[in-house]
């Protein structure tokens, strides 16, 4: 434990002092704080607000953790259709690509106009944004077999879904959660970048929303601890992806042994 | 031993009665103008015949390229044969393809051991082992009694709940041999199964092999380089020779069973070696 201290305490030092420069510069040459606020005054409007802002924060984490699910079970199903035959994949790819590679927000506003439901809309705008990682991963994953392995089940005259069961699923998990590591964060940045596109079209009430209005009042302040609060969930949703990896590759994947075992 | 061993084969033991009652037995596999030629033109193996019968302890020693692996991946069924066909039992007519098709009718009697130890990193000792019997559908009760069993065959009975992480190079290649056992198969067939190990675990695990072939009445397809590990284990030894791969010649190893270490160290087998090895080196000269 002891060894990990540096690993914890450098960076935390680095962040300190970053915010002691940052409020001192602040005081040191009279900046306004509708221009830039000094981080007690963010901390305070945190505490202050912190009703309405968490209020908000709750809206952006539902849509992001219903974009999230949708795209794992999507892209996982997309997987499985793909390892079942080449000629599906050369089909389907290309446009799980072109999905990939369209800006979200020149697509968000006709998602918006078509799906009525304004939850709705901006949840399949974010899995828009997140599915693309667990597709391709996934579907990398359940290819990537111990050949030895796939003989002895034909071996032993395994059926397709003890196959895809029994082998292609387990070898398929840590390149799933890899995936899933980065669709957690991309599932955050499209709630906010959908709710960014929606403005007052949305459900008008989620963090991007309260940046939006922030910065149209100049209320600088908030807009900072708004900013501070979606940064913080997005770290916790991938500290809590990277947990779930952890506890279930830990005792046999090699990303996920420490090196004296 | 005398002096003249050296210059002419051993021979005239108590092994021949063994050879004998060998050669009347069934046929385990039988090899008919088997050939391998890859879609790239490579002619991996010319058409052969052979025929292994039940019980014989049969083994492929050859130069790389020289088509082994291949030939018994097709005796598995893993790969179909260009030209030619192959039967196993063929009293009973068990097609390797066929049987692969999920024949209700070919009950599951080979197995094979891969040239690493190839066992599921996720899934526990038992598990791996179990996987067969899984497979199958074997009812869990059953299983479980079974997979203990082939387990204490090799030793491994305190190890159940390992994963092969855990284990050393010789124990997986030990679970890989309990997995191949479990279904209790009438033919196995040995993909040059200890080459990666140390000679020390090599050997004890050679040892556990020729146990193995004599209490079960297994009959073996066995492929090495090694010519030490083919004259300890084999009753016939069919040399290959490559480019294209084809059978160059074959030696019966005439001597008793079980065969222990003091052979292992006797003239009879430094002369047996020296046989072998000569006719690798000429067939390996006729295909230049």
């Amino acid at each position: 434990m002891i060894r990990n201290w540096p690993r914890l305490l450098a960076p935390t030092g680095v962040g300190l002092g970053f915010l002691l420069l940052w409020e001192t510069l602040v005081h040191a040459f009279n900046v306004p704080f509708y221009i830039v606020p000094s981080p007690l005054l963010v901390m305070h409007t945190l505490v202050q607000d912190a009703p309405l802002l968490f209020g908000s924060l709750l809206v952006t984490l539902r849509i992001t953790a219903l974009a999230l699910l949708l795209s794992v079970t999507v892209g996982v199903l997309v997987a499985f259709l793909f390892v079942q035959s080449r000629v599906i994949e050369m089909s389907l790819f290309p446009y799980a690509v072109l999905l990939q590679v369209t800006p979200i927000v020149a697509i968000a506003p006709l998602i918006i106009i078509w799906v009525k439901d304004p939850l709705a809309s901006l949840v399949i705008c974010a899995t828009i944004v997140a599915i693309f990682p667990v597709i391709s991963n996934t579907t990398l994953g359940l290819r990537s077999v111990d050949p030895g392995l796939l003989d002895l089940f034909r071996l032993y005259g395994a059926g397709r879904w003890q196959t895809l069961a029994r082998l292609r699923v387990p070898s398929a998990l840590p390149y799933f959660f890899a995936g899933l590591r980065v669709a957690s964060g991309l599932a955050l940045i499209g709630a906010v970048v959908a709710e960014f596109v929606a403005g007052t079209g949305g459900t008008a009430s989620g963090l991007a929303y309260q940046i939006l209005l922030s910065g149209l009042q100049l209320n600088i302040p908030r807009l900072f601890a708004a900013l501070l609060l979606i940064t913080l969930a997005g770290v916790a949703l991938f500290l809590l992806v990277s947990l779930i990896a952890h506890l279930t590759l830990r005792r046999w994947h090699e990303s996920e042994l420490r090196p004296e075992d | 031993m005398s002096d003249s061993a050296v210059d002419r084969a051993p021979s005239g033991s108590a092994g021949t009665d063994a050879i004998r009652r060998l050669s009347g037995a069934p046929i385990a596999v039988e090899i008919r103008g088997a050939s391998k030629r890859y879609p790239n033109g490579l002619r991996a193996l010319e058409p052969l015949d052979l025929q292994v019968r039940e019980g014989e302890f049969a083994t492929l020693v050859g130069p790389s390229g020289c088509g082994k692996s291949t030939l018994l991946r097709m005796v598995a069924g893993l790969l179909a044969p260009s030209t030619g066909g192959i039967t196993l039992w063929p009293a009973d007519a068990v097609v390797p393809d066929q049987r692969l098709k999920g024949n209700a009718r070919a009950p599951q009697r080979l197995a094979f051991v891969f040239q690493s130890a190839t066992l599921m990193p996720w899934a526990s000792v038992e598990h791996n082992v179990r996987l067969p019997l899984d497979l199958a559908r074997i009812p869990e009760r059953d299983a479980v009694q079974r997979v203990a069993a082939a387990l204490a065959l090799v030793g491994l009975d305190e190890f159940p709940e390992s994963l092969p992480r855990e284990l050393s190079g010789g124990m997986q290649m030990r679970v890989s041999i309990a997995r191949a056992l479990v279904t209790e198969p009438r033919l196995l067939l040995l993909d040059e199964p200890f080459g990666a190990l140390d000679e020390i675990t090599r050997n004890r695990l050679d040892r556990d092999v020729r146990d193995l072939w004599a209490q079960r009445s297994l009959t073996v397809l066995f492929v090495t380089h090694s010519i030490y590990e083919a004259v300890f284990l084999s009753t016939r030894i069919i040399v290959m020779s490559a480019r294209p791969g084809r059978i160059a010649g074959e030696m019966t190893i005439d001597e008793p069973h079980p065969r222990t270490d003091e052979f292992r160290t006797s003239d009879r087998f430094v002369h047996w070696c020296a046989q072998l090895s000569q006719l690798l080196v000429t067939s390996a000269g006729a295909a230049a």
